[in-house]
């Protein structure tokens, strides 16, 4: 985010806290958000000259949710979300390399080059996905938390929905079960306004807070696109969820820059393009903390080109791997269909055997 | 050997392998406290807790998505659907997330969770709570589906699903409930895609599977009066689907009739000959025939209902014909 | 850092896209979003936008030219950044395609693959002249030698003869002919008891061989590398089937006497030159099968057998009707048949099992004085003999000027299948036979 209207500051008075936060751990902020922003553009680029096909979502506008949802987990615990997933996929540890080397399709991505934009997913970092269908992902959260309560873990499941899931039977079906059996999981709707083209108020009567009120989940509401406020909050719910409170619903309000997917318009007839380019200007959860560890003496104009030039050559590093990475071998296509394709009888039917 | 209910063998399945796996837990409507709609899960509830024996609310999509969740976590779920009738509501989790997940995930993960619960025709249940479900959930590739005929057969191929690292569909016969049969006593586990000739013969092959294997017998013990030894295959898995039993035997016999309650038009009987005359073309001396369910809602009407379902009556008429006998 | 500038896809379709004109010059300072240059799609003339801040340091693709999506067109980078690598590795990008990029199409086959024509199991084929006796009920009689009647049952309708799929395997193990066994299923389809049946009764077995055609009715010899090469190369060049032309000028003289002197028997049959080059063509075939021959795709089918397909002109076209077993029946009778072909043809009532299956195709525009010209190859055969008329013309023989009556003959040939040198041969031998003509008559 380089800007112009940035001042040169001394650091040599900035108090050590901002926030509440340590001012290292603001900066290491800034610089994980900004990788997530790059990574984006660096996607939306890389879909322009075709290396990206399919539907691609991308997250720009809305990494302060990302990085204060994700952030605070322990390794062991799980996320999930459906397909506007990217920068989530970084924020829960997976490299950029193997992320954008799964936009593009290749053997070197996350997913093998099997799953694409909307599918990544790494079990090493309990990254379970990466799902294509609206709301489809939240009763797979609510086993994920079945599965840790049923062994007595104290991991915790962190479920991101989109606004318009809400809407969907399976966000029901999964908040009654996960408050019956007071399930671990917490459920984090990116109320970004929009489902695609329509305003989630054309959609609901009620606020989304309330959404989960009818099942006895406690709910929360966080401005997503303040970062630090997130990261409270979510260090707040995990300690509580570990202790055994049960499920918890999050309406992180936040925004997004960019159209609902590559073929989709960032402005038009659903939101204005006022409306647009005043968010972007006001409600960038970059610019705050910049402007945060400008203001505090935390950063320079200097410190954060440079911040951003590193960020940049490792996006441009994660374009090159992806590039360079093969495409998956023709002998892959049957691979991982089953676990054991070794078994009796056959199971495909298109000319292979086994 | 033991004699016992379809429905006892598959209470004992679930028992044996929930004693042997403690990662193994039941999940449905009325599993626990009611003891099974069917009755299936008689006694599971005592025997292993309500932490593995679960009710459930009513919401197929909910819990069949909660079990593919546990499964990619690593637990072996059985999720119970009260009746597959009910399973459509859960479709979208069973094709879009179980059955995809170790692909999409390029062997990340695996999805070790059984789907089980009665299938197929009733009697007088009329169009919604009455039909036979095998080909929504079979066509779509990382699904395995199996279908047994016999108490044995309902064991063993129940213990495999569970210990399968692969979603498994386990559709029980709903008529076949109270069916009693020889089960072998102690570990008993019958592989996937092995199929089972019922009963040996040279004329014509009826393939089936479920609780059509009966009427393929009942059809095979009427033929026999005419002096047409009928083999009756029944194919146990549908996928994986035993192609090696179905075109030896139609390698021996020449001619092969499909018996099966699903509707006709892309029914599993519709890839069985697309397979055999792909495979088996130079042994066939008639053309393959199908006896199906009428392709009908089924009625109410109990006149309706006999009429449209597959009958040994028709199995008859199809092996006469193969065998150029009427 | 630098920004690459590519061509961008600025239309769904677009594959690649030219330059209509740049609207920053090298130097210009760069804000990420201003416009950098219109480009004209496959659609419309678009804006290129600028992706990252800078200066302008190379415009790599001219105004007015093109280059596919992907490729770099520009570099923007701070004003004293070190480009040029940057630059010399997108230099060859801006000429290459980036098919490059793409995984290398396996080789394939260039040549659509040829569908023979219908062949209805060549060995039903019966004889066509004999008509259908009373069909006999069961049980299913056996013939030894002359083919003939109760395989008619099983091809009432469009001369098609229905046998089980086992059958046929049963049959075809057992060395029996189908068109020897009654069929007792619906449309007389023959079924494994009536193969059986033939069997047990013991007298079905060992067909006789059609004379001169020892074994099958043909050989399949797979293409070799070079073979494939040549299939690939003209098909690139020619189109799907690469033709070449071959023509020879036969002396007729002795033709044309033994013509007359066939027809001053009063046999009740009367032959034509055609039917003489018919039958000329046939045994040169016989002698070459490598011209008698069908283009498979990855294979080519050498047939045992020589059918040869007549072009006959009918009111709204053309149609080859088929002369089957030419090289091995008398030219009379193959006189007769071309008659009643024609006959039939003009009244459009040939069945496709009498246009289908041909092996080697004559078309004779010699009764319109056409004195030379091309045929165009019937696929999947090898090759299509085009005949002229039988003139006289002057031509110089043992050092006089002799006039004498000529007939030319131009061959068709699907390189593919075929080389030059192998066609001359073939036309030498029809050449060498039309002018000894005796061995058409024997």
């Amino acid at each position: 985010m380089p800007d112009s209207a940035v001042r040169d500051a001394s650091t040599s008075a900035a108090p050590a806290v901002i926030e509440g936060f340590p001012a290292e751990q603001v900066l290491g902020f800034l610089r994980e958000m900004l990788i997530y922003r790059r990574f984006e553009q660096k996607a939306e680029e890389a879909y322009a000259i075709g290396k990206i096909g399919g539907f691609c979502h991308l997250h720009t506008g809305q990494e302060g949710v990302a990085l204060g949802f994700v952030g605070p987990l322990r390794p062991d615990d799980y996320a999930l979300s459906a397909y506007r997933e990217h920068t989530l996929a970084l924020a829960k540890g997976i490299s950029a390399r193997a992320a954008m080397a799964e936009l593009y399709g290749r053997v070197g991505g996350c997913s093998g080059g099997k799953g694409g934009s909307m599918h990544l997913f790494s079990a090493k970092h309990n990254f379970m996905g990466g799902w294509g269908i609206v709301g489809g992902q939240i009763p797979l959260a609510t086993g994920l938390g079945w599965a840790i309560r049923y062994r007595g873990e104290d991991r915790v499941c962190v479920c991101f929905l989109g606004d318009a899931a809400v809407n969907q039977g399976s966000f029901h079906e999964s908040l009654n079960m996960a408050a019956i059996w007071k399930l671990p999981v917490i459920y984090v709707v990116e109320n970004n306004g929009y489902g695609m083209g329509t305003a989630f108020n054309r959609v609901t009567t009620t606020p989304m807070v309330e959404k989960s009120r009818a099942h006895g989940i406690p709910a929360h509401y966080v401005d997503g696109q303040d970062v630090l406020a997130v990261w409270r909050l979510m260090e707040d719910l995990l300690d509580r969820v570990r202790d055994g409170a049960g499920p918890q619903f999050v309406d992180a309000e936040t925004y997004r820059f960019k159209g609902h997917s590559m073929s989709d318009p960032v402005s038009g007839t659903y939101r204005s393009k006022e409306e647009v380019e005043s968010r972007v200007r006001e409600d960038d959860p970059i610019a705050h903390v910049r402007d945060l560890l400008i203001q505090s003496g935390h950063l320079t104009r200097e410190s954060l080109e440079r911040m951003d030039e590193e960020v940049r050559e490792l996006v441009e590093d994660a374009a090159d791997f992806a590039d360079r990475s093969p495409l998956p071998p023709e002998d892959s296509l049957h691979e991982f269909v089953y676990s054991d394709m070794d078994v009796h009888g056959r199971l495909f039917f298109d000319g292979r055997g086994g | 050997m033991a004699v016992m209910t379809y429905r006892d063998a598959l209470n004992e399945a679930l028992a044996e392998e929930m004693e042997r796996d403690d990662s193994v837990f039941l999940m449905g409507e009325e599993v626990a406290e009611y003891d099974g709609a069917y009755k299936v899960s008689r006694g599971l509830l005592d025997r292993f807790g309500d932490a593995r024996v679960v009710d459930t609310p009513i919401s197929e999509l909910g819990f069949a998505g909660l079990g593919v969740g546990a499964a990619m976590a690593g637990l072996r779920p059985v999720i119970e659907f009260m009746t597959f009738n009910f399973a459509f509501l859960a479709l979208d989790q069973v094709i879009n997330n179980a059955a995809k997940t170790h692909y999409m995930t390029n062997g990340q993960l695996h999805v070790p969770i059984v789907f089980r619960g009665p299938n197929g025709a009733a009697l007088q249940l009329a169009a919604q709570h009455s039909q036979a479900c095998e080909t929504y959930f079979v066509h779509a590739p990382g699904v395995k589906l199996v279908n047994p005929a016999t108490p044995a057969d309902a064991k063993g191929l129940l213990k495999a699903a569970i210990r399968d690292d692969d979603p498994v569909v386990v559709m029980e016969s709903e008529l076949l409930y109270n069916a009693r049969g020889d089960v072998p006593e102690g570990e008993h586990v019958v592989p996937l895609g092995v199929a089972d000739v019922k009963a040996e013969g040279t004329d014509v092959t009826i393939i089936s599977h479920g609780q059509m294997v009966h009427v393929a017998l009942q059809a095979a013990r009427t033929l026999e009066k005419e002096d047409i030894s009928a083999e009756v295959l029944d194919l146990r898995s549908l996928r994986p689907l035993d192609m090696e039993a179905i075109l030896g035997s139609v390698h021996k016999t020449n001619r092969a009739v499909y018996v099966e309650e699903c509707w006709p038009f892309t029914g599993i009987g519709a890839q069985i000959v697309a397979l055999i005359q792909d495979e088996g073309f130079d042994d066939l001396d008639a053309p393959v025939q199908r006896i199906t369910q009428a392709d009908v809602p089924m009625p109410y009407a109990r006149n309706l209902e006999k009429q449209s379902k597959p009958d040994a009556a028709r199995v008859v008429d199809a092996c006469r014909k193969v065998l150029y006998r009427n | 850092m630098a920004t690459k500038v590519h061509m961008e896809a600025l239309s769904p379709t677009m594959e690649e896209g030219q330059v209509v004109k740049w609207l920053k010059a090298e130097g210009d300072e760069i804000a990420a979003g201003d416009l950098l240059a219109e480009i004209e799609t496959d659609k419309a003339t678009m804006e290129l936008v600028a992706r990252g801040d800078g200066v302008l340091r190379a415009i790599l693709l001219g105004e007015g030219r093109t280059a596919p999506v992907g490729d770099v067109i520009a570099v923007i980078a701070a004003a004293d950044e070190d480009v040029s690598e940057l630059v010399a590795a997108a230099a060859p990008a801006s000429t290459a395609s980036p098919a490059a990029e793409v995984e290398e199409e396996p080789a394939r086959t260039a040549a659509p693959t040829a569908t023979p024509p219908s062949h209805a199991a060549p060995a039903t084929t019966p004889p066509p002249t004999t008509p259908p006796p009373t069909p006999q009920p069961t049980p299913p009689v056996v013939r030894t030698d002359t083919p003939a009647a109760p395989a008619a049952e099983a091809r009432k309708d469009g001369g098609r003869l229905r046998a089980s799929p086992v059958a046929r395997r049963l049959a075809r193990e057992a060395g029996l002919r189908l068109e020897a066994v009654v069929g007792s299923g619906p449309r007389g389809r023959i079924v494994k008891r009536d193969i059986e049946a033939a069997l047990a009764a013991g007298t079905a077995t060992a067909p006789a061989p059609m004379p001169d055609v020892p074994g099958e009715d043909f050989v399949d010899v797979p293409l070799t590398q070079i073979r494939k090469t040549i299939a690939r190369r003209l098909v690139e060049s020619l189109g799907p089937v690469p033709h070449f032309f071959l023509t020879a000028d036969a002396d007729m003289a002795r033709a044309t006497e033994l013509r007359q002197q066939f027809n001053e028997l009063e046999l009740g049959a009367r032959i034509s030159f055609n039917d003489i080059v018919i039958k000329a063509t046939a045994l040169a075939l016989a002698r070459h099968p490598e011209c008698n021959a069908w283009w498979g795709g990855d294979h080519v089918r050498r047939h045992n057998r020589v059918h040869i397909g007549v072009a006959v002109a009918i009111d709204d076209g053309l149609i080859t009707p088929v002369v089957r077993d030419a090289h091995a029946r008398p030219v009379a009778e193959i006189s007769n048949e071309v008659k009643e072909l024609a006959s039939l043809a003009r009244a459009k009532r040939l069945t496709p099992d009498q246009y289908t299956g041909s092996t080697f195709s004559i078309s004779n525009l010699g009764m319109f004085g056409i004195e030379q010209f091309t045929g165009v190859i019937n696929p999947p055969e090898a090759g299509i003999l085009a005949v002229g008329a039988v003139e006289e013309r002057p031509v110089a023989l043992d050092g006089r000027v002799v006039v004498r009556p000529r007939m030319r003959m131009t061959m068709s040939c699907d390189h593919r299948i075929i080389d030059g040198a192998q066609g001359a041969r073939f036309l030498a031998t029809l050449k060498d036979v039309l002018e000894k003509p005796l061995s058409v008559l024997l």
